[in-house]
């Protein structure tokens, strides 16, 4: 038993908001004596509240892919494409380094997200030690990406909004886009909840 | 662990707040996130329609997840895939069409890929050239249902549910028609061509024309059909004649149809009644042509202009055509003969024949109604065959009634019937002029020219005398009469004596005149001057002071 102690094995409880220290007195209403924020040990119901919103950003995340995103008129040809067949004919037309990138952002990154934190949930709930520092690393990876995710949104709100040229060329959003948002959006909440700190408690079990 | 309990104790105690919401509320998130994937689901399923497979030739402009299915304009379903057939002899195109569309899975549906089409009647389907093609449907009365079809190469001319109806029409073949051939009525296009097929008998071609509402009303019972393609151009024994009924129909062919002129049954026609489809406008106008009769004419003369085709007129009445010229050889004269051949309809002499008929029954005539015309024949009836058109040369036969021809013997029993001919126009013609050849070869030009001879040699001598002694005394003669000529303009010339002489004398002559008028005067003023003598001047000196001097002279003169 080389770590060090934790806050809570000193019956010590901190503010999340003015950094203040309190004393841990186990009510689990407490409230910060000088701010008046809600005191807890670690984020409250942080496993219940990231499963659900993985769980939410999983099912938005089907009919994203599922339903077409854009639709392209060009010359009164009309063209409705989803991610995917997006990519395909990125990929088709020769631009492949442009289909790798959305490739990455649109499947690769949201996809990553969902078995990170997935991961980081079971680890941290069955209290595994396996590999803490990583886990670590990967949550806060998933934390930076999560803000780069948006990109087919705002392709497709820029284009939206530039390529309006009547019958030669438009460009108009389909609901397919708005899942999408909602899944980046609501990934990015499930990785708040989480509370990186469950990764280190598993200790408490090896004792 | 004093340390820690010293430093625990040193720290404030925290605050207890008013309870907070349940965190298990999140769950709504994800339960809400269900219900929208399931509302989408349902939707989806919710607004599936029937999946159809439409066969096709070709799969050209036929695009997977894109190419929409069209009614009237608009998209009912989608080409969701598109495969070859299994025996790779054409494609099946997979379509999913939406819930409203289902109707559209049914028996009598016609589905056909609409693409830029450039024909001569026009051209159709612009839009799909930017906008790719798309499947065009016509949906039927049909209630059965039906998942596989055959699509159409062509777009049908005709869709379900236009107004309008449809005729049949029969014709011995399709000429330049197609399917989308114009209909016209008086010029102006009322309805096209839906559909032709072969008679089963392969005798014949029927047509399907489709007319458009309200136009449809126009077509009556006794309404004539003929075929109104390209240009129609005969050379007859008419003359020339060039009529077509627009642009378009010279090029894509079309069909054309009125009531026949004069008194007619105008009860309008029904849905799918069948007509005949005439060749041209004159055949079509022409009145029912009834039963064909085959007769023969025999001419003696060559018919040189005449043609298959040439009209057989009846007292100028067009009722029937050549059909065959061929030679006949009479072993008895030793002579050829024209035989020619006509289909003569004897219904459209119209009154004439109704009665002729009628009669013909009452007196127990057979069919061909031989002994009708053997009187008709008694009575003069002959064929002849006469020019047309001067230019052309082109004969027709005319039968007529000649009551100064030559009896001939009518042969009732003879099939097909012959009608005894006549010399045409152009023989008597010929015999005329041969006529007068003859009566000029009577002149005896041999002997004309001999005595002309005779007499142009005597003439030839005189001449010869002439110019041998008459003409030097002549000579000398003309000589004789310049030198007087000379001699006289010698005298006339206006400084010769003569004429100053004459000049003198007219002078003295005018002098003497005057004398005489003043003589004539004074006398008249004074008679007794013969007597008395001339008295002294004291009573007008004024009449006769200038006159004194050549008054005496005269007076004197004239005393004596």
């Amino acid at each position: 038993m080389s770590d060090l102690p934790r806050a809570q094995d000193l019956g010590l409880i901190g503010c999340h908001v003015c950094r203040m220290v309190c004393r841990d007195i186990g009510a689990p209403d407490a409230a910060c004596p000088r701010c008046g924020s809600p005191l807890h040990k670690r984020k409250s119901a942080s496993y219940t509240r990231t499963w659900a919103l993985l769980i939410a950003a999983f099912m938005f995340y089907l009919p994203a892919n599922i339903l077409p995103i854009m639709r392209t008129v060009s010359l009164g040809d009309v063209d409705d494409n989803t991610i995917l067949s997006g990519i395909i004919e990125l990929w088709v037309k020769g631009s492949p380094d442009l289909a790798v990138i959305v490739f990455t952002a649109s499947i690769v990154v949201p996809m990553l997200k969902f078995i990170a934190l997935g991961l980081l949930l079971i680890s941290s709930q069955r209290h595994s030690q396996w590999a803490q520092r990583q886990r670590s690393k990967l949550y806060r990876l998933v934390e930076f990406i999560g803000y780069w995710s948006m990109l087919d949104v705002f392709v497709v709100a820029l284009l939206t909004a530039l390529v309006q040229f009547g019958f030669f060329s438009q460009v108009a959003p389909l609901p397919g886009v708005v899942f999408f948002g909602l899944t980046v959006v609501i990934t990015m909440l499930a990785s708040m909840t989480f509370d990186p700190r469950l990764i280190w408690d598993g200790r408490d079990f090896d004792d | 662990m004093t340390d820690d309990k010293k430093l625990t104790e040193d720290l404030p105690e925290p605050v207890v707040s008013k309870p907070r919401i349940n965190a298990s509320l999140v769950w709504l998130v994800p339960v809400i996130a269900a219900l929208v994937g399931l509302s989408l689901v349902i939707h989806a399923w919710y607004e599936a329609g029937p999946t159809i497979n439409i066969g096709f030739q070709s799969a050209e402009g036929l695009d997977p997840g894109k190419t929409p299915v069209k009614y009237k304009s608009v998209i009912i379903g989608r080409v969701t895939a598109v495969r070859l057939s299994e025996d790779r002899s054409h494609v099946v195109a997979r379509v999913a069409l939406e819930k409203s569309a289902r109707g559209f899975a049914t028996a009598d549906t016609r589905f056909w890929v609409v693409r830029p089409r450039i024909g001569l009647g026009g051209v159709s389907g612009i839009d799909t050239l930017l906008s790719g093609a798309f499947i065009g449907a016509d949906v039927g009365q049909s209630q059965e249902p039906k998942d596989d079809f055959v699509g159409l190469e062509t777009p049908p001319t005709v869709t379900h549910g236009s107004p309008g109806k449809t005729f049949d029409l029969h014709s011995d073949d399709l000429g330049s028609l197609d399917i989308g051939s114009p209909v016209y009525y008086r010029r102006i296009q009322v309805g096209r061509v839906s559909s032709y097929h072969l008679n089963k008998d392969g005798k014949g071609v029927t047509l399907q024309i489709f007319l458009d509402a309200p136009n449809d009303q126009f077509v009556t019972t006794s309404s004539r059909f003929w075929n109104a393609s390209g240009i129609d151009v005969s050379l007859g024994a008419d003359g020339l004649k060039v009529n077509t009924q627009s642009l378009a129909t010279v090029l894509a062919g079309g069909v054309a149809f009125q009531d026949p002129p004069g008194p007619h049954d105008a009860t309008k026609a029904q849905e799918n009644d069948a007509f005949t489809l005439f060749n041209d406008q004159a055949t079509a106008m022409a009145p029912p042509d009834g039963e064909p009769r085959y007769i023969r004419m025999r001419f003696n003369q060559p018919v040189r202009g005449m043609a298959v085709g040439a009209p057989v007129e009846f007292l100028g009445v067009s009722f029937g055509r050549v059909v065959s010229i061929n030679l006949d050889f009479d072993e008895k004269s030793q002579t050829f003969s024209t035989l020619v051949g006509a289909v003569v309809y004897p219904a459209r002499l119209g009154k004439a024949n109704d009665k002729l008929v009628a009669l013909a029954k009452a007196q127990g005539d057979d069919e061909q109604m031989s002994q009708m015309l053997g009187k008709l024949v008694d009575r003069g009836l002959r064929a002849q065959a006469r020019t047309g058109n001067l230019l052309t040369g082109q004969l027709y036969i005319a039968m007529d009634f000649l009551p100064k021809a030559p009896k001939v013997e009518f042969d009732g029993r003879a099939r097909p019937l012959e009608i005894p001919p006549a010399p045409g126009d152009f023989d008597k013609i010929q015999e005329q002029i041969a006529d007068i050849v003859a009566k000029i070869q009577k002149v005896p030009f041999d002997q004309i020219g001999n005595n002309l001879n005779d007499s142009l040699v005597e003439l030839h001598k005189t001449l010869q005398q002439v110019n041998g002694s008459v003409l030097p005394e002549v000579k000398t003669t003309l000589q004789g009469a310049q030198k007087t000529l000379g001699n006289a303009n010698n005298t006339f010339a206006p400084d010769s004596q003569l004429q100053q002489n004459l000049g003198g004398t007219l002078q003295e002559l005018q002098r003497a005149a005057r004398s005489l008028r003043v003589l004539t005067d004074y006398l008249g003023d004074h008679p007794d001057a013969l007597l008395r003598g001339r008295r002294a001047d004291n009573d007008k000196p004024s009449q006769a002071p200038p006159l004194p001097p050549p008054q005496d002279a005269p007076s004197q003169g004239s005393k004596p």
